[in-house]
């Protein structure tokens, strides 16, 4: 058990300002916040992709790195089929049965049928789709997704978000960050809002949206929702 | 380090058959002999009688002899006596031997500037041409050739080093391109006969004087002193030698023709 | 006059002897180089930048320069001597690799640097770091690396200078089409030296095209 994740004094060059806050097991986490608040360097630091300025990131238990997956806004897939971006981190892992268990993450997401195509052929959504099988693939117990549905039409919004209520399900940690108010309320159980590199605040969802405690927050949501 | 032994088997592998079983010397000789086209009759007699391949690398004189100093040719086959007696009296060479003789010729412009055509006399020929200060073109490389230039100006009493003018071009190459650039000019230029019969853009040019005893030119062959260099192939460097000498050899140089007018004149056993 | 030169058996030895050196000089040089490329790109390390600048100027080596570096070490009287390998179509092929492995290095070395902005930090996302991510990048950008190769090609195919010093332009043994080519320039024989002239350029020719057109299907399967 590799949570919860603890961030002490971490701040990263202008970006993030220091801050402290623990990430739990359990609720969805959605970190919320304006375009430039610093979302995406806040999810690269907890997941180590970068290093802090300041502080301290910790994680529980041994070979967390090995047990969070991320999936970007987005998709980077090599050329190769869906099947085999599938496996490729699978193998380098040298997990044991891992054609099976590539086969059953394209099931999960609905991507049987296309297995054996390249993966740079596959639309959009269905490329996003299948980075969400690469990450179910590996069994994680944290799922990071940065904004993972930017760049896509409702259609292929929704069916991501299906596959990301089948990770939560299914027990995974979920830490999302995202602009996009809906989905926040859809997916999210708990709120950290970000304003400018520092964490404003922390509330369940419907506390967040019902009764934000800081006028940065009550003209976000009013920026985002104007007819609220 | 496997790596390396596999990339240089790759790479020996290459050379048509393998190296290791290949029988070959390494002649270095001149690029006046190679482009007169006398190798490539001469040399499948040798292979076929002997089944040794003979590899020529042709150069100027200068170049050739240096190859051989640093021992990589198994023979030395030039023009110029007395750097070749040099070559063996400072160890490089075992023993020099006569093989055969050709001739220069001074090959000039048809509209002869100089006045020296249909002469006899190769000196009083370069005497001429100092004097009208006529385009003359030189090797200027170091070759048998070049070499047997400068001894002409020498015989003429001109120091050319000195007295050379805008009229004088070195062109530092082969005959062929040193032919190419007298033909481009209309200029005097000093060549072995073999080199100008096969030369194929003579533009304006002619003989203009031939039959010159100083423009005698004679060859001879080295092998190169195993003593100073473990890989030299004595063997059969000797028996190429040796058969270049012999009464078959010397017949094969004699048999050689380019337009019916034989090139070389064998003398070996001088 | 050119069916005269392509009836010419000797000719022929010549196009596969030009081949065999220069495809095997591309071989060993991208054996060598591409991976030195995508190490160069994806380590850091104090004097790095000195080594890419110093990695793109010896793109511009002369020939004749490698040529004699070449010579001096193969030669009886070098260090390399015992080899036997000067006078050889193998030292023309050490030559040439010589000569492209810095074109093919620093084209890739441009290449990766450009492909792992955009795949680095998935990689390490999923696990994958250091040697294996950069091979896995080699890899997915095989067809822009094609062009460096290519680049490497043309260059040996083309050059003069290194082969006839280090092969001695012998006839029947090192001779290929671009020193038979000078050669019978200096022997004044032009219209021959034009037509193998021709003959050189139709046979890259022939060799980039064929390069493309694979490089084409396999793009369309791999996307």
């Amino acid at each position: 058990m590799i949570l919860p994740l603890r961030l002490d004094g971490v701040s990263f060059r202008d970006i993030i300002h220091p801050l402290s806050l623990e990430i739990e097991s359990g609720p969805s986490t959605i970190i919320l916040g304006a375009n430039g608040a610093g979302k995406s360097v806040l999810m690269r630091l907890m997941h180590g992709l970068l290093a802090p300025s300041a502080g301290l990131v910790s994680w529980q238990g041994e070979n967390a790195r090995r047990k969070q997956a991320m999936v970007f806004q987005r998709p980077v897939m090599l050329r190769r089929s869906a099947l085999e971006n599938v496996l490729y981190p699978l193998r380098a892992a040298k997990t044991a049965d891992a054609d099976r268990i590539a086969r059953e993450a394209l099931a999960e997401v609905g991507l049987s049928q296309v297995a054996h195509r390249p993966a740079r052929v596959l639309s959009g959504g269905e490329q996003q789709r299948l980075a969400l099988a690469r990450a179910w693939a590996l069994h994680p117990e944290v799922l990071f997704l940065d904004e993972p549905t930017a760049s896509l039409d409702p259609t292929a919004t929704r069916e991501i978000e299906a596959v990301i209520r089948a990770f939560d399900a299914a027990g995974t940690k979920v830490v999302m960050a995202t602009h996009n108010l809906g989905q926040a309320r859809r997916l999210g159980d708990e709120v950290i809002y970000l304003h400018q590199g520092r964490v404003l605040e922390r509330a369940s969802v419907e506390t967040f949206f019902a009764r934000p405690a800081t006028p940065e927050a009550a003209s976000f949501i009013k920026g985002e929702l104007p007819w609220i | 380090m496997d790596l390396i032994r596999v990339v240089l088997a790759v790479l020996l592998g290459l050379a048509p058959p393998a190296q290791a079983q290949e029988r070959y010397i390494t002649v270095a000789s001149t690029t006046s002999t190679e482009q007169s086209g006398l190798f490539r009759h001469l040399l499948p007699i040798f292979e076929k009688k002997t089944g040794i391949q003979v590899r020529v690398v042709a150069l100027g004189t200068g170049q050739a002899l240096d190859m051989g100093r640093r021992g990589d040719a198994d023979v030395v086959f030039v023009h110029a006596k007395p750097l070749e007696e040099k070559f063996v009296a400072e160890g490089y060479g075992v023993r020099r031997q006569e093989v055969m003789y050709n001739d220069f010729v001074l090959i000039g412009p048809k509209s002869d500037p100089a006045k020296v055509a249909r002469g006899k006399d190769a000196v009083r020929a370069l005497q001429r041409i100092h004097q009208a200060k006529a385009p003359f073109v030189s090797r200027g490389d170091r070759s048998g050739t070049h070499f047997a230039e400068l001894e002409l100006w020498k015989a003429a009493g001109i120091d050319i080093g000195r007295d050379k003018g805008s009229w004088y071009r070195e062109t530092g190459q082969g005959m062929g391109p040193a032919l190419n650039i007298a033909s481009g000019m209309n200029a005097y230029v000093l060549a072995d006969r073999g080199t100008w019969l096969s030369f194929k853009n003579r533009g304006e040019l002619t003989v203009a004087v031939e039959g010159d005893r100083r423009l005698f030119n004679q060859y001879g062959i080295i092998l190169v002193n195993p003593a100073k260099h473990l890989g030299v192939k004595r063997e059969m460097g000797q028996a190429f030698i040796d058969w270049i000498v012999s009464s078959e050899g010397q017949e094969a140089i004699a048999a050689y023709k380019i337009g019916g007018e034989q090139l070389f004149f064998p003398n070996a056993g001088g | 006059m050119i069916d005269g030169i392509l009836g010419d058996p000797r000719l022929w030895d010549i196009v596969v002897l030009s081949l065999a050196v220069s495809l095997s000089a591309v071989a060993i040089a991208a054996l060598l180089g591409l991976p030195l490329g995508a190490a160069l790109a994806v380590t850091r390390f104090p004097g790095r930048r000195a080594i890419i600048v110093l990695l793109n100027a010896l793109m511009g080596l002369p020939p004749v320069v490698v040529g004699l570096a070449v010579y001096l070490l193969l030669s009886r009287a070098g260090p390399l001597g015992s080899l036997g390998l000067l006078f050889t179509p193998p030292a023309m092929v050490i030559a040439q690799t010589i000569l492209i492995l810095p074109i093919i290095a620093a084209l890739c070395r441009q290449a990766v640097e450009d492909a792992w902005a955009e795949y680095h930090e998935q990689l390490r996302s999923l696990g994958v770091e250091g040697a294996r991510a950069a091979l896995t990048v080699l890899w997915d950008i095989r067809f822009s690396l094609f062009t460096a190769v290519l680049a490497g090609l043309g260059r040996a195919s083309a050059e003069v200078g290194a082969v006839m010093i280090v092969g001695g332009n012998i006839d029947g043994v090192t001779r290929v089409m671009t020193t038979a080519i000078a050669l019978e320039t200096s022997k004044g024989d032009l219209p021959l030296a034009l037509g193998l002239g021709i003959v050189l350029i139709a046979v890259v020719l022939a060799l980039n095209a064929a390069a493309y057109l694979v490089k084409e299907a396999a793009q369309r399967r791999y996307g």
